[in-house]
């Protein structure tokens, strides 16, 4: 069994339909690094994973627990499906320590001298440990983000989206975020991220997803879909972004 | 006739502590209220909504005038004697809980949604979301249109003069019938007025600096 299948997923904004007919398993451990032109329904999909938007019919299961169910405890399935967003959303009137510790403390009602420690040991991880008292504005865009990281990952998530996490900084800040992300690879977590580092998806993807007019319109391991891509779609897509 | 006295000028002083007292107490009870209706707006609760939305509407649609006359006589017909300071009280509270109720809404609603999602990916609950990320954060949003409102409630405790509540406007009334110098003793009034109103807006300006600093 797959730690997230989705199965026919279709999804409407009204008369738009931006997922039409989303199958798509991942297994335990597996990196899938989904691509697409802007529009395709990459973030959307991501959204519907976690649950904080509805779809009009398919079925989301996520460790055998159906996302799309008005039963599901979206509460529970969120502390082990962690999301990052290509903007950060920081909270801005809290340290990086607190914008990490909320969740153990609130949600997981854990007491605050350990949700410290795992604040402390997150940070480390993402190599931040001298910021935990920072707040957001005095961070640099690609220290937010990595602050945004270990606040999923303080959840300890057994699966972690990320949705163009790098797009929104500057080049010579992208790496320091990329690095985490390959870190967490090799520590074996789950993941499904929209990217546009062609390289970075390309060196550490198992998979390779991509999305054209809501529909996964082709796929395959990483290497092979970008080298021999089937469908013009893609050939042109990758035309588009390669130059 | 008498002339002006030193001690128009100290009934006028006392006077405008109870504008000072009722325009607090009306902050304090229009507060609760506008928690309340606030909470009742933001919830995602369709009837707590519409009940919401009917208070903002009859508040806000209706001269505070005539909430004052309702308040005060309509409770009277019903047999509860009221005092004009409890009707002003009443009034005032209801009053302001409806404006501030709104500008709060807001305020909720000029934070950011991404916020409310950041917050939801970790596990909060709609509460949580409010109370730990969205509120503190539409706090300071809410700060200069909220004194604003206080400021605006200072001047209108002057209408509570007409149910015969004997604040700063009433009492200038009747000095002046006494002592026919219009002139001076609305200059004081007005002079009281403004003192009321600065000190209130600087006090909140320091506020305001602080939770800059608070964060
Ligand atoms: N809240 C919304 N209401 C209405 N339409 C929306 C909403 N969110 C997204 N859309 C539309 O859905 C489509 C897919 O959006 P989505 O954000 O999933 O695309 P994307 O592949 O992530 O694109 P990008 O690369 O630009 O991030 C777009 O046409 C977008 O305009
Ligand atoms: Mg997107």
């Amino acid at each position: 069994m797959s730690l997230v299948e989705i199965e026919k997923v279709h999804k409407s904004y009204d008369k738009l339909e931006v997922l039409r007919g989303v199958s798509l398993n991942v297994d335990r451990g597996e990196i899938i690094a989904v691509i697409g032109r802007s529009g395709s329904g990459k973030s959307t999909l991501l959204r519907c994973i976690t649950g904080l938007e509805p779809v009009q019919s398919g079925t989301i299961r996520f460790d055998d627990v159906q996302v799309n169910a008005p039963e599901t405890d979206l509460r529970k399935l969120r502390q082990k499906v962690g999301i990052v967003f290509q903007s950060f959303n920081l909270f801005p009137h809290l340290t990086a320590e607190r914008n990490i510790t909320l969740g153990l403390t609130v949600v997981k009602k854990m007491a605050l001298a350990e949700a410290k420690e795992i604040a402390r040991k997150v940070m480390v991880q993402v190599g931040l440990e001298e910021k935990l008292g920072a707040y957001p504005d005095m961070l640099s865009g690609g220290q937010q983000q990595r602050v945004a990281i270990a606040r999923s990952l303080a959840m300890s998530p057994k699966l972690m989206l990320f949705d163009e996490i790098t797009s929104a900084l500057d080049p010579e800040l992208i790496g320091e975020v990329l690095r985490v992300l390959a870190k967490l690879a090799e520590d074996g977590m789950t993941m499904i991220l929209v990217t546009h580092e062609m390289g970075f998806a390309r060196n550490v993807a198992n998979r390779l997803v991509f999305m054209h007019e809501g529909e996964i319109w082709e796929q395959g391991p990483a290497r092979a879909v970008l080298d021999e891509p089937k469908t013009p779609e893609l050939k042109s897509f990758l035309g588009s972004v390669l130059v | 006739m008498r002339d002006f006295a030193t001690s128009d000028f100290f009934y006028l002083m006392f006077a405008a502590r109870w504008t000072v007292a009722l325009t607090i107490v009306s902050i304090l009870g229009g507060g609760l209220i506008g928690g309340v209706i606030m909470l009742l707006r933001v919830l995602p609760v369709a009837p707590a909504r519409i009940v919401a939305i009917i208070y903002i509407n009859v508040i806000q649609g209706t001269p505070l005038l005539g909430q004052l006359f309702i308040v005060f006589f309509g409770l009277a017909v019903f047999g509860y004697e009221v005092s004009p300071w409890s009707a002003a009280v009443v009034a005032f509270s209801l009053y302001a809980g409806a404006f501030l109720g709104e500008i709060w809404r807001g305020s909720v609603h000029a934070v950011p949604k991404t916020q409310w999602e950041a917050s939801a990916s970790i596990g909060l609950s709609t509460l949580e979301q409010l109370r730990y990320v969205i509120i503190p954060q539409a706090v300071r949003i809410s700060v200069p249109p909220t004194i604003g409102f206080w400021v605006h409630l200072v001047k209108n405790t002057s209408l509570a003069s007409i149910i015969g509540f004997i604040e700063l406007t009433r009492a200038g009334q009747i000095i002046n019938a006494a002592t026919f110098r219009p002139m001076t003793v609305y200059l004081v009034v007005a002079a009281a007025y403004f003192v009321i109103c600065f000190v209130l807006t600087r006090l909140s300006a320091q506020l305001e600096g602080n939770l800059r600093v608070a964060r």
